[in-house]
């Protein structure tokens, strides 16, 4: 069933405007700016059923569920951030689909700046070394230089 | 050759990360409900017409709350490991909460079930159901438009969620309920619980 909407989703995706699913229902759509809010606020909000879609863009039932009950909570005067707890307070943070910056998704957030600074360090370390050893490189000896002379005289006479 | 082992090192820590990253399951998604009290609801019981039945019918009891439906294919996974669970007489009760019988039901187009129809197609389906695969719940309440579902963030048919005597949900298992889960993860606490 699950599979099953998804697949559908993804056939409403190429054929035709992904939005479609949206208007096909009763709609507030008599109330444009409630009809704005209620697509911003279900691009935030993640489908659970198709997880790596939002409220916006599944057709899952849930999705259909949901969108319904946001319509309901913006009927009845909630803010944006009542509806969004409304969700956080029942599905979690992974009904979102921009997590909260706090302890345990500190990783997700910071990783790629870390990940970034280690890189530009380790790059630093490796020209540092690269450049001192070739400025530790000495000129040749006088005695090499003269071999090197009589080298490429050789090759000159040759 | 010591800068061999750091690239080997470093592969090595990725190979760790992602073999544990791709085993996690992606449907096993921490409820913010646990430890918080099981949301409110008052709804029809199956087969005891003009009954209702709450949450806080179960106070003092350590009692299961099993999210089920007939279109569910997994439910017919978890069914006998409830069946025989209540059959072995553990004391526990079960509760039944039956999710969106007709609407979830990918397979019925809801604009041709008349409005009034609803109600006693689910209840016939619901008990049609139970009569083929066994009825291991105390009753089975009815949530026909899916409403409890979100309120306790419902998102994938089986759930299972333990709620203790005060009323709190102590955990919530999504998916079906297999031996092991039972065995290692809810009878234990169940057994925690009753102390």
């Amino acid at each position: 069933m699950k599979l099953f909407s998804c697949l559908i989703f993804l056939l409403g995706l190429l054929s035709g405007p992904v939005f479609a699913t949206a208007t096909n229902e009763a709609a507030v759509a008599d109330d444009p700016v409630a009809e704005k809010r209620l697509q911003e606020l279900s691009k935030e909000l993640r489908c659970l059923v198709c997880q790596n879609e939002t409220i916006a863009g599944s057709n899952a039932e849930l999705a259909v569920d949901l969108r319904r009950e946001i319509r309901g909570m913006i009927r009845d005067g909630r803010s944006d951030n009542e509806i969004l707890d409304f969700m956080v307070s029942r599905y979690g943070d992974f009904v979102l689909y921009r997590p909260p910056v706090k302890g345990i998704t500190i990783l997700l957030w910071a990783g790629p700046i870390a990940l970034l600074l280690i890189g530009l360090l380790v790059m630093r370390s490796y020209l540092k070394r690269r450049n001192s050893r070739v400025a530790s490189n000495s000129p040749l000896s006088a005695e090499e230089t003269r071999r090197a002379e009589a080298l490429l005289k050789e090759i000159e006479d040759k | 050759m010591n800068r061999y082992y750091w690239i080997l090192g470093a592969f090595a820590a990725l190979v760790v990360l992602l073999a544990v990253g791709l085993n996690l399951n992606p449907r096993d998604v921490p409820s913010p409900l646990v430890g918080k009290p099981a949301p409110a609801f008052r709804l029809a019981v199956l087969n005891q017409p003009g009954q209702t039945m709450g949450p806080e019918d179960m106070k003092g009891k350590v009692w299961l709350l099993n999210v089920w439906a007939s279109w569910c294919v997994s439910c017919r996974e978890e069914h006998p490991v409830l069946v025989e669970f209540s059959r072995r007489g553990s004391g526990t009760p079960v509760v039944g909460l039956n999710y969106k019988e007709l609407r979830g039901d990918g397979a019925i187009d809801m604009r041709r079930v008349p409005a009034e129809q609803e109600v006693p197609l689910a209840l016939e389906r619901a008990n049609g159901w139970l009569q083929a695969h066994g009825d291991p719940y105390l009753l089975t309440v009815m949530d026909i438009d899916g409403r409890v579902g979100i309120d306790y963030g419902v998102y994938g048919v089986p759930e299972t969620y333990v709620i203790d005597k005060n009323g709190i949900i102590r955990m919530k298992h999504t998916g079906p309920v297999s031996p092991q889960v039972l065995g290692e993860k809810i009878l234990p606490l169940v057994a925690e619980l009753n102390k």
